[in-house]
């Protein structure tokens, strides 16, 4: 047994991991990075499945990165290159599509084309989910004030939080509420009369979560994916170049510049702790690393209730991390294409694939390929957020072929009478003929397919359930409560031990956030 | 309106009908909904740029080189056959009026490329010489293959780019017309330029784009042009600086040093070489005269997002946020020089731009203010001066 003297260990090399390393490293921590996987990226990494193809396995688009890590961590200097996402795609389902670009006014039209009442309600539409955005970005951009703390500290923080949401209109306010507590359906029924149009909004609803969108609490998940604002447009997505394993590459090259060390194939099993204090780590052989200060970067579950002993933690936070909802619901099926399908009415251009590809024509199909999902089954007819990103980025596949990244939804985690082994194919065919339906001849041009199922995502990511963002987007799981109340500011009970995984405030997708306020929380406790 | 030899491929490709008048002839602004795609088909892949509008002057006779040595700024005896440059000339007094490229094609015939109509200016400074003076112009299209796959893809079509250096050029035959293909460009990239007989101009362009289909190849307007050659540091006439001959005020005139051109002005100091202007740059040089420095300015990012955050408007990253030219301020509010291109550049992800300043700020990393209105109010944000390009890949010159 070795043992090895560090100032912060990180467990888990994914990109919140990897942000929160950058961080302390430039504070000039010495920082050992372990990550259990052959390489690091966690959800976010690019793998070449077929020689020339580039395969973004999980997570597949950046949006919601905070500019301010790109900055603060120079990661231009390292190679960061988002390329954008111009385009957006629907097909409504009658062989008719929307196709939205960057030219605001082109939208307005392309919507008019289909309903004349709702070309003015789109750009009300985007008026007022922008205000709630900037209304909510400064609490999305600092870590949730402890309501139940005594520290005067704390109470400084509930009195920014009130006096913020004290200086907001009316209107703003209530259109707030009625995202984060109600429906998408009842939110989009208020501007849009077309079901196609509604269909098109409401698919970042459902990402990643066990709703559909006439539940409530999709109006939150529909939020939650407008607060990107990659290159200065609100909701806007881009492609990293290489893919989101490009970025992570790039995070790691800065961490790495700033002097912090990464283990790759380091599984930790134990946080090891001294008077209730964190020290160190052990790694499934039995080596040992040791550190006043341990980070967790994987999800609550496995921060709190697999690499710490439960007995050494309040029972009241185990309660809330055992309830706390993770049911991951979505699948990826991914091909490599001998060339780009056809769709029967846009024979002739590529430019309806420079963006996302979105297969759920309407408001009722996206309701509809929920249902299953309640009841312990996978959609007949899944929702597809598709993209063809050798499009976005030649290097991605060789000249003239192409590779498709599909998110496919519900796929949830457990089957009922089933398991993911036996129906893994049969999924991937229920996908592949969604995509046949909308681009005939699709099935011919498929080279190569491969089916990520939830399980699939927990086995090679580690994240619970196959959940994509480490805890479910759920009023009770958000702010003040991620991953539990009282414990939403990035430390734990166990001195020493801390948390920056997705599953922290402000939460999942590539988003940097926990990683980096949680590099703050713990330099502050250092007094640096 | 006047259109290219390639326009009425490119015009297929348009949709959406946005053109500038480049030189009265017709420029696309942009071919699709968004501009930044074409940018990054430069930065990422391979784009084509339809540069036909610029003046074209075939200069040859045994003074060919004794002309254009007296008139352009850089040494023109310096480059050899097969060879181009960027140059500039000046007026008299030493102001700069006109930027091209001059391709050598052999000791004695020379193709210059003009931003703005010259002949005259060389056909008088050519007189009594033995030298022949022709506007080619409308008998050439020019294409700009520019990106990181432009080599790629014109190999494909003529093996010789391949090999071609930074700056050089040669005969080439594509789609079976005989084509001078340069390592040029205005990108600041790795890029090419076809100069390509006006009668078989669709055929070459016919031919790049089919050799480029599979690599994501796509015309790109003024607009991606922009942001690409701001970040590449370019300077533009009409923006950066205006001709000398037809300014009304000293204000608008600027000298080669003064724009950044300093690297062209070997030989003039100690007065082995003579053009056009050159006594007055030498002047200029020996008694530190210079008005102005040439510097790139980045925005501090965090000061920009502030400003706008702060009445709850969100902070822009768009390719135009200035719609009029900037005054440079120092910590006192004093103006200490002028913004004269400013763009969000992606690659950068900041704000960035040319700006000339007193001589004395120009060092690389000087604090300084750029004004700007933001919410109808006039404010300042901060910036630093920093050498340019802002951009500039290995590939460009590898």
């Amino acid at each position: 047994m070795t043992s090895h003297e560090y100032d912060a260990i990180v467990v888990g090399g994914g990109h919140n991991g990897l942000t929160h390393a950058a961080y302390l490293a430039k504070a000039g921590l010495r920082t050992l990075v372990l990550e259990k996987n052959g390489g690091v990226g966690g959800a976010a990494i690019t793998e070449e499945l077929l020689p020339g193809f580039q395969f973004t396995t999980f997570s597949y688009a950046l949006s919601l990165l905070r500019p301010e890590i790109i900055h603060e961590l120079n990661l231009v200097d390292h190679g960061f290159l988002p390329l954008m996402m111009p385009s957006s795609f629907h097909p409504t389902g009658d062989g008719d599509y929307l196709l939205f670009g960057d030219d605001h006014q082109q939208n307005v039209q392309e919507v008019r084309r289909h309903s004349r009442r709702d070309a003015d309600a789109y750009e009300r539409y985007h008026r007022d989910l922008d205000r709630v955005c900037q209304a909510i970005r400064p609490l999305f951009d600092n870590p949730p004030p402890n309501i139940f703390g005594n520290d005067p500290e704390d109470a400084v923080d509930v009195k920014w939080l009130l006096d913020h949401l004290g200086g907001l209109d009316q209107k703003t306010v209530h259109d707030l509420v009625r995202l984060l507590t109600g429906s998408a359906a009842d939110w989009l029924d208020d501007y849009f009369e077309h079901e196609a149009v509604k269909g098109y909004h409401a698919s970042s609803s459902i990402i990643g979560s066990k709703v559909g969108p006439m539940s409530p609490g999709s109006g939150l998940v529909l939020l939650f994916h407008k607060m990107g604002e990659h290159d200065g447009h609100l909701g806007s997505w881009a492609f990293h170049k290489g893919g989101n394993g490009g970025f992570t590459q790039v995070l790691a090259r800065a961490a790495q510049a700033y002097g912090a060390e990464i283990r790759l194939g380091a599984q930790v099993t134990d946080l090891i702790t001294e008077g209730g204090k964190a020290v160190g780590v052990a790694l499934e052989d039995g080596t040992e690393f040791r550190a006043p200060v341990v980070v967790s970067a994987l999800d609550p579950r496995r921060t709190f209730l697999e690499l710490c002993d439960p007995r050494e933690l309040p029972l009241d936070l185990v309660d809330n991390i055992r309830r706390m909802k993770f049911r991951g619901v979505s699948a990826k099926v991914n091909f490599a294409l001998d060339s780009l399908p056809v769709f029967p009415a846009l024979p002739d251009t590529v430019d309806h694939y420079g963006g996302f590809l979105n297969i759920g024509p309407t408001m009722e199909y996206v309701e509809r390929a929920f249902d299953a999902a309640k009841y312990g089954w996978y959609s007949e007819r899944p929702f597809i957020d598709g993209a063809i990103q050798s499009v976005i980025d030649p290097d991605m596949a060789p000249p003239g072929k192409h590779v498709m990244s599909c998110f496919v939804q519900y796929a949830p985690y457990e089957l009922r009478g089933s398991s993911w082994d036996a129906e893994r194919e049969t999924f991937g065919d229920r996908a592949q003929a969604v995509l046949e339906s909308h681009f005939p001849g699709f099935g011919d041009l498929v080279l190569h397919r491969e089916v990520v199922t939830p399980v699939d995502i927990e086995t090679r990511t580690g994240l619970t359930e196959g959940n994509i963002f480490a805890g479910e987007f759920l009023a009770p799981q958000m702010y003040f409560f991620r991953p539990a109340p009282g414990w939403s500011q990035y430390a734990t009970p166990l001195d020493g031990y801390y948390q920056c995984g997705s599953g922290t405030h402000p939460g999942g997708c590539v988003i940097g956030s926990p990683g980096r306020m949680a590099s703050q929380r713990v330099l502050r406790d250092l007094g640096r | 309106m006047r259109t290219t030899p390639f326009h009425s491929r490119l015009s297929e490709l348009n949709d959406q009908g946005l053109y500038t008048h480049w030189q009265g002839t017709l420029s696309p602004l942009r071919y699709t909904h968004a501009p930044k795609h074409e940018y990054f088909a430069v930065r990422n892949s391979v784009g084509v740029f339809d540069t036909s509008p610029l003046y074209k002057y075939l200069v040859t006779g045994p003074d060919a080189e004794r002309l254009l040595a007296g008139a352009l700024v850089r040494d023109v005896r310096q480059c050899r056959p097969g060879q181009a440059q960027y140059t500039i000339w000046c007026d008299d007094l030493g102001y700069v009026m006109h930027d091209g490229v001059v391709f050598r094609h052999s000791a004695d015939e020379f193709l210059l490329t003009a931003a703005r109509p010259a002949l005259s200016w060389f056909e008088e400074l050519g007189a009594g010489l033995r030298v022949q003076l022709e506007d080619v112009t409308e008998d050439y299209g020019m294409l700009a293959v520019q990106g990181p796959r432009s080599r790629t893809v014109l190999s494909a079509l003529a093996p010789e780019a391949e090999t071609l250096a930074f700056f050089d050029h040669a005969p080439v035959k594509v789609a079976d017309t005989p084509v001078t293909l340069s390592r040029t460009g205005y990108t600041g990239d790795l890029g090419y330029e076809l100069t390509v007989p006006e009668d078989r101009a669709v055929e070459v362009l016919d031919a790049v784009l089919e050799a480029g289909r599979d690599h994501g190849i796509r015309p790109f307007g003024e607009e991606a042009l922009m942001t690409l050659r701001i970040e590449a540091g370019l300077a533009l006439i009409d923006v950066e600086w205006h001709d000398a001959r037809l300014v009304m005020s000293d204000a608008d005139k600027v000298t080669p040093k003064e724009l950044g051109f300093g690297w062209m002005l070997r030989g003039v100091r100690d007065g082995s070489r003579r053009f056009v202007g050159s006594e007055a740059i030498r002047r200029e040089l020996e008694d530190g005269t210079s008005r102005w420095a040439t510097t790139g300015i980045v925005v501090d990012w965090a000061d920009w997002d502030r400003l706008y955050r702060e009445h709850d408007l969100f902070p822009p990253k768009s390719e135009h946020p200035l719609p009029y030219e900037s005054m440079i301020l120092d910590d006192d509010r004093a103006e200490v020089g002028y913004c004269t291109s400013f763009v969000y550049s992606p690659v950068v992800q900041r704000h960035i731009g040319i700006a000339r300043v007193r001589p004395d700020l120009a060092a690389a990393g000087t604090d300084l203010r750029l004004e700007l209105a933001v919410n109808h109010h006039n404010t300042a944000v901060r910036i630093q001066t920093t050498k340019m390009p802002f951009f500039d890949p290995p590939r460009k010159k590898e």
